[in-house]
């Protein structure tokens, strides 16, 4: 379908699409299968400026938003989440600075994140806070010019990969949510240090991993914007992120059902292609009208946010269930369709169905974003009556 | 530092099948790319830039049509384009082609150093380079598979060989054509689109270039294609039947009778 | 100009199917030419009512013609030994200057020569001009240059032959610009035209998918490069006799704009498949790597060596210095074995001289069977294991 693209948003996809097509699927395989991190593709995306689409012109990015991401997500999640995830990881823990930092901050980091010299990570999660982000334990304490960090992070995206992380830390345990602050911690940073690389069902060309914080020192100034906002940036990050997280699914849908179409036009069973049975016709018709449908949802819900920052939480939340749960069908019904030959390593479909359960987890699981949609139409509904 | 890169366009090799019917070139939705080993040659000047500093200009001699790959080129990191194109230039062979691009290139506003792919795969003369550095009076090198130091003065670098390489040096001005080996292209940046789009393409014609209408084009090429025709086949088709064992068997036996 | 007599012309599009170039378009019934004209003549010959004629303004010849006189042959001389592909230029210049009723000579140039311009009159050189000369150690193509464009100027050979190896392709462009001659590369057949003498120089074009013949009507010499393998040299005749000429060049025409700080040979493949007298080569249909194991298995089996096809080159399953054909390398083994290779021109123009070949492909139109002398229809993956468990066999015996 026609979404009307400009003609510059259309160059993003023109850019993006070429980097999976002739970089990415040619090695998704291989990253998977030895759940290597995948420097060279990051650097060619770098080169293509694309780590600089979602930064404003005067820290010589391009200045796009929501969308513009969501359009290289798309292409990148088409050919593996697993990469693509490497480059939104970065977006997610650089957000913070973009949104709340200073502008000491935001010129210190934010060219390095343009160029690809470095590459950013969000450190939220901990053993024991999740979905319930109130569990955090990790403290950042004052002392004179310095805070002392102490704590460990768990399934840090980038994690070990990262030089540059945006971690949430507990700076005053009494005053709840408006307790937590967030912090910039660099890599060479005194104390810090990371567990082993976990070992996943999916997207196992991304790191992920423990951060260890052990009398971490670092600077008074790093502190992102001010003391005991840091759950209300972590909130805005993730309203702003989500869209992203959608877009893979969008991508991933898209090509299980390529791989699916394509490989039900040439299978032949009873004499006949399968593409010509209509218990495959159905199966493959009811993935493209989902494949559409969550397009149009997930490139509206983000030109939305761009236009709309202030009500951001509904539209992120509501494009990010349909088109992650909508991956998750589609790939699953593409192993179906490529059936024995699907479930094997040697067809993508196998890897896509891995990958695809991830997106209904990560940046907040799905029956949490309906809690979110929830809460948000019973605002909504007492604000109107 | 001043870079000059030839590129031509040039039907994509891959897509160009022989009909086997017609005994022509099935050339229905062949697309017209650069030739890849420019690529590889324009790669080369703009990682020169990045590293000392300077400009990279991209020349193509061709119909008006060349100028995607001008753009393309622009968008890979390129910072100007020169399209040399009149109908005077059509039918030229490398000796008229070398004529014309030089013709050009000494009307660019100095050079230090020429780049060009080792060959165009249409042709694959591998004949404009070195041709080219004769006519501009300059030293080249082909086949330069790795450059290892380049100041503003000289440039140090790997020449492929028949059986290995050599290390050489020359002084710029010089030339050089460059082999696959030499790097990995770049894909087309998002900036570089929208310079590429924006672009003014400058285009030079025989009068701009004030030449020798006696050397241009058809009338100037010294070599003239006499006649073209489908390669012959052998084609005695004898063909080994049977079941597989059998097939296997007569095989071997025509083998055995190689070997012995 | 190609010109299109539109009165004569009855809009039948021959010229338009027929041009390799796509350089005719038939627009409202009439034929429209664009840039992409080439001039090959090969919609003039189609033409049924000959409404199509190519006007050449010629340019005035430079010269007469008739003072140039002679076949040469440069002979390339690297690492103390000729390069085998001189003696298979003096075998076709031979035949060319016999025909012509000329003189054949070969240019030795290079440093410590003693003792080889010898084997070139032996292979059929009745003079070899020798330039002995520590600056022509090292290949320069400003000094190899020099020197052939010098002698060329001197002594007005007619055609000037030269292998298509590193060398030759470097400075023969060079010395054909600076004496403004034609040049043709990578020549797969040289002949002499009856009426005139001119020489058809006989080439692939367009990625191998045609084959164009290039004459040189107005300039000489008429310059040639040809790939090794390609021509076969004469017996070796200890007997011959001939003429050598030492050539003492100036001192000026030696320098050099490049150095050359060192040379580095590098470790050859195990095996060179242009001097193999079996080359076992797979393609596309081998599917992977797994398949090229078996065509391992059976090189080792015959004492054959390893080639392949582009497809399979770019697939990564094989390294480049195994390519077969257009854009790799060009053999004539005694017998070439073409497994799941379905013979684009592209690959067939590097093997097609072979003595004998053997070809096996599931896909009975395959192209690779016009040019094998024995054809195998069939599934490499059922034909090939047993063929090496006889081959096995055979070799316990």
């Amino acid at each position: 379908m026609d979404y009307f693209l400009t003609e510059e948003q259309q160059m993003i996809v023109d850019v993006a699409r070429q980097i999976t097509d002739e970089l990415i699927i040619p090695q998704r395989a291989e990253l998977d299968e030895k759940e290597e991190f995948p420097h060279e593709i990051l650097g060619a995306i770098a080169q293509a400026d694309l780590f600089g689409l979602y930064v404003p012109e005067k820290y010589g990015g391009y200045g796009g938003g929501c969308f513009e991401i969501v359009l290289a997500l798309e292409q990148f999640g088409r050919g593996c989440v697993g990469v693509a995830t490497s480059y939104a990881a970065s977006a997610l823990g650089i957000y913070p600075v973009l949104l709340s930092g200073s502008e000491e901050m935001k010129d210190k980091y934010l060219p390095e994140i343009v160029s690809g010299t470095k590459r950013a990570a969000f450190a939220l999660t901990e053993a024991n806070a999740g979905s319930d982000a109130s569990g955090i334990q990790t403290t950042a304490v004052l002392d004179g010019d310095e805070w002392v960090l102490n704590g460990t992070k768990q399934w840090i995206t980038n994690g070990g990969e990262a030089q540059i992380y945006t971690v949430v830390a507990i700076t005053d345990k009494s005053k709840g949510a408006r307790g937590a602050s967030m912090f910039v911690v660099e890599d060479t940073d005194p104390g810090f240090s990371y567990g082993p690389k976990e070992k996943k069902l999916g997207i196992r060309a991304s790191a992920t991993r423990e951060l260890v914080f052990k009398d971490c020192r670092i600077p008074k100034d790093r502190l992102v914007g001010r003391k005991g906002m840091g759950f209300i940036m972590v909130m805005k990050t993730l309203d702003l992120s989500r869209p992203g997280i959608a877009a893979l699914g969008v991508g991933l849908g898209q090509a299980a059902l390529d791989e699916a179409v394509v490989y039900a036009k040439q299978r032949v069973q009873f004499g006949r292609p399968i593409i010509s049975f209509q218990a495959v016709q159905h199966m493959l018709a009811d993935m493209a009208i989902e494949v559409e449908a969550s397009r149009a949802l997930v490139y509206n819900a983000a030109k939305h946010i761009a236009a709309h920052p202030e009500s951001m939480s509904k539209a992120s939340s509501m494009c990010k269930v349909f088109a992650t749960d909508m991956a998750m069908k589609v790939a699953t019904d593409a192993v179906q369709v490529l059936a024995g030959y699907g479930y094997m390593r040697e067809y993508p479909v196998e890897k896509m169905m891995r990958d695809a359960k991830i997106l209904q987890i990560y940046e907040g699981t799905n029956q949490i974003q309906r809690n979110v949609i929830g809460q948000e139409l019973n605002k909504e509904y007492t604000r109107n009556s | 530092m001043k870079i000059v890169v030839c590129i031509k366009q040039v039907p994509d090799a891959k897509d160009v099948r022989l009909d086997p019917k017609t005994n022509t070139l099935a050339r229905e939705g062949v697309a017209s790319i650069m030739n890849p080993y420019d690529r590889h040659a324009l790669e080369a000047g703009v990682c020169l830039k990045e590293q000392y500093g300077g400009t990279v200009t991209v020349l193509t001699m061709g119909p008006p049509q060349a100028e995607e790959v001008l753009r393309d080129a622009v968008a890979c990191g390129a910072d100007e384009a020169i399209l040399v194109s009149d109908r005077a230039f059509a039918g030229a062979d490398t000796w008229a082609t070398t004529y014309t691009l030089a013709k050009a290139i000494e009307k660019l506003d100095g050079y230090d150093l020429v780049l060009c792919g080792k060959q165009a795969i249409d042709g694959d003369t591998a004949q404009v380079g070195p041709g080219l550095a004769q006519r501009l009076n300059i030293p080249y090198i082909t086949y330069a598979r790795k450059i290892n130091e380049c100041t503003r003065e000289v440039i140090r670098l790997e020449r492929m060989t028949d059986d290995g390489y050599d290390e050489v040096e020359m002084d710029l001005p010089a030339l050089l054509t460059v082999v696959k080996e030499i790097n990995e292209p770049r894909i087309p940046s998002l900036k570089g689109k929208m310079k590429a789009k924006k672009l003014q393409i400058t285009t030079y014609t025989a009068a701009d270039l004030k030449a020798d209408p006696n050397c241009l084009g058809l009338k100037g090429s010294p070599t003239q294609v006499a006649r073209v025709f489908s390669p012959e086949m052998r084609g005695d088709r004898s063909m080994i039947t049977g079941t597989v064992a059998e097939q296997v068997e007569q095989l071997f036996e025509k083998l055995e009778d190689c070997l012995s | 100009m190609l010109r299109i007599d539109l009165d004569i012309c009855i809009g039948c599009g021959v010229c338009e199917e027929t041009c390799s170039f796509g350089a005719i378009t038939l627009e409202d019934g009439e034929p429209r030419v664009d840039d992409s004209c080439n001039f090959c003549g090969a919609c003039v010959d189609v033409c049924e009512v000959e409404a199509i004629t190519i006007e050449r303004e010629e340019k005035a010849a430079r010269a007469d013609l008739s003072e140039w006189s002679g076949v040469w042959v440069f002979a390339e001389f690297r690492n103390k030994r000729i390069a085998p592909v001189a003696f298979e230029l003096l075998g076709a210049g031979r035949r060319l200057a016999d025909q012509l009723g000329v003189s054949l000579s070969a240019v030795l140039m290079g440093s410590g020569l003693d003792g080889h311009a010898e084997s070139l009159i032996g292979y059929g050189a009745d003079t070899v001009y020798r330039v002995d000369h520590p600056a022509l150690a090292h290949f320069t193509d400003d000094a190899y240059g020099n020197v052939l464009e010098d002698l060329v100027r001197e002594h007005k050979p007619e055609i000037v032959l030269a292998g298509a190896t590193a060398i030759g392709r470097s400075f023969i462009p060079r010395v054909a610009t600076t004496v403004d001659a034609g040049l043709t590369a990578d020549c797969t057949g040289l002949e002499i035209r009856e009426e005139d003498g001119a020489l058809l120089q006989t080439r692939p074009a367009f990625g191998g998918n045609i084959m164009a013949t290039i004459i040189c009507p107005h300039t000489r010499p008429q310059m040639a490069t040809v790939r090794p393998m390609v021509m076969r040299p004469n017996e070796f005749d200890s007997d011959r006799q001939g003429e050598i000429i030492d050539v003492i060049p100036d001192a000026n025409r030696l320098e050099s704009r490049v150095r050359v700080l060192r040379s580095v040979m590098e470790e050859q493949d195990k095996v060179n498949i242009t001097e193999a007298d079996i080359v076992v080569a797979g393609g596309r249909g081998l599917e992977n790597e797994k398949g090229f194991a078996l065509l391992h298995e059976l090189a080792d089996l015959v004492g054959g060596a390893v080639a392949a096809s582009r497809a399979a080159v770019d697939s990564g399953w094989v390294s480049y210095p195994h390519q077969v054909g257009q854009t790799g390398k060009t053999v004539c083994p005694k017998v070439y074995i073409a497994c799941g290779i379905s013979g684009a021109i592209q690959h067939v123009v590097g093997m097609q001289s072979s003595d004998t070949i053997i070809a096996i492909n599931k896909d009975p139109d395959a192209p690779i069977f016009d040019v094998a002398t024995c054809g195998v229809v069939g599934d490499i993956f059922e034909i090939l294991p047993q063929l090496l468990e006889k081959l096995k066999a055979r070799k316990g015996k």
